[in-house]
């Protein structure tokens, strides 16, 4: 061993490499904060939307037999509802994609490459699948079961993923999980359930993961 | 009491070989292309270091083909494993031996 490499810094070379060859390691904290904030205006979309359906439905001539309006209107608000749901993951997708990517240019590391392609290939796999479930479940008229659905695929998601990227994102997984499962017997709560699990723990996580890897002191 | 040095293996003393453990050590077979890219090393380089490890069964080539192309992969033997791990531990004996 020459003296231009002493031994401490061999070593963090050497687990260095190791993280970079199989970790993507240019998560940023800011990904979460942004999809945190995406869900929780999504969640109050959805909520202001609920609220107005409620207000017709009250308002509306229902016992005078004007039942066709009522349906009418849920029908529209299942639609509004998915569409919220749909602009929401999409924002958030884009977000947390843009933060993850000005960092991982800082960092000098590729965005496509092997490891980002099993990172992405195991937490899309999870996801898509429990999509199809959900659709399904909708399908089939079980809308309560879509919020704790969405929380307990993602939080599988998540913990699948941890292998391949920053591992505290396990935790983030296991908080999902909890939530959807709790979710799962608080049928009817689902809204507040989806707005902690996607809006608060991502918000959590992500200043948890910014103030460790991202903060300069 | 023994000299500390005399454990280090004198393979892993470039930064290059000792890259390409670090990386194999992890990821169970690895393509020629992304060790180079992962490395940023070139060619001709990476070849001969691989060859070196190879020959001192560190390594284990497979070669393969993508369509016409051939596709090089390597993953690390038994042997490397214990004799990248002995190093890793004779670097720690050194940095507690100096405290």
């Amino acid at each position: 061993m020459d003296s231009q490499h002493p031994p401490l810094e061999t070593l963090q070379d050497i687990k260095r490499i190791m993280e970079r060859s199989s970790r993507f390691i240019s998560l940023s904290g800011w990904s979460g904060i942004s999809a945190g904030v995406c869900a929780l205006l999504g969640a109050w979309a959805g909520h202001s939307r609920i609220a107005s359906y409620l207000q017709t439905v009250r308002g509306s001539s229902y016992y005078r037999g004007e039942t066709a309006t009522v349906s009418d209107s849920a029908t529209a608000l299942m639609q509004d509802l998915v569409i919220i749901a749909a602009i929401t993951f999409i924002t958030a997708f884009i977000s947390a994609f843009l933060f993850t990517w000005a960092r991982s240019r800082k960092n000098g590391t590729p965005l496509w490459d092997p490891i980002v392609q099993r990172l992405a290939w195991n937490t899309i796999l999870p996801m898509v699948i429990g999509g199809l479930v959900l659709v399904r479940a909708m399908q089939w008229g079980y809308f309560e079961l879509v919020a704790p659905g969405c929380l307990i695929f993602y939080g599988l998601a998540l913990v699948n993923a941890s292998k391949y990227t920053l591992g505290e994102i396990r935790y983030l997984g296991y908080g999902q999980l909890i939530l959807g499962i709790i979710n799962l017997w608080a049928i009817g709560g689902g809204l507040y359930f989806w707005a902690a699990g996607f809006g608060l723990l991502h918000i959590l996580y992500g200043v948890i993961m910014w103030w460790k890897y991202e903060r300069r002191p | 009491m023994k000299n500390p040095i005399e454990n280090l293996n004198k393979v892993f003393d470039s930064r290059i070989r000792m890259g390409v453990m670090s990386i194999l050590i992890v990821n169970e077979e690895v393509s020629f292309n992304d060790l180079k890219q992962m490395l940023d090393v070139t060619d001709g380089n990476l070849a001969s270091h691989m060859v070196n490890l190879e020959e001192n069964g560190f390594i284990k080539v497979h070669k393969g083909f993508i369509g016409r192309k051939t596709n090089t992969t390597y993953s690390i033997t038994r042997a490397g494993e214990k004799a990248f791990k002995d190093h890793i531990e004779a670097l720690e004996n050194m940095i507690r031996g100096m405290k």
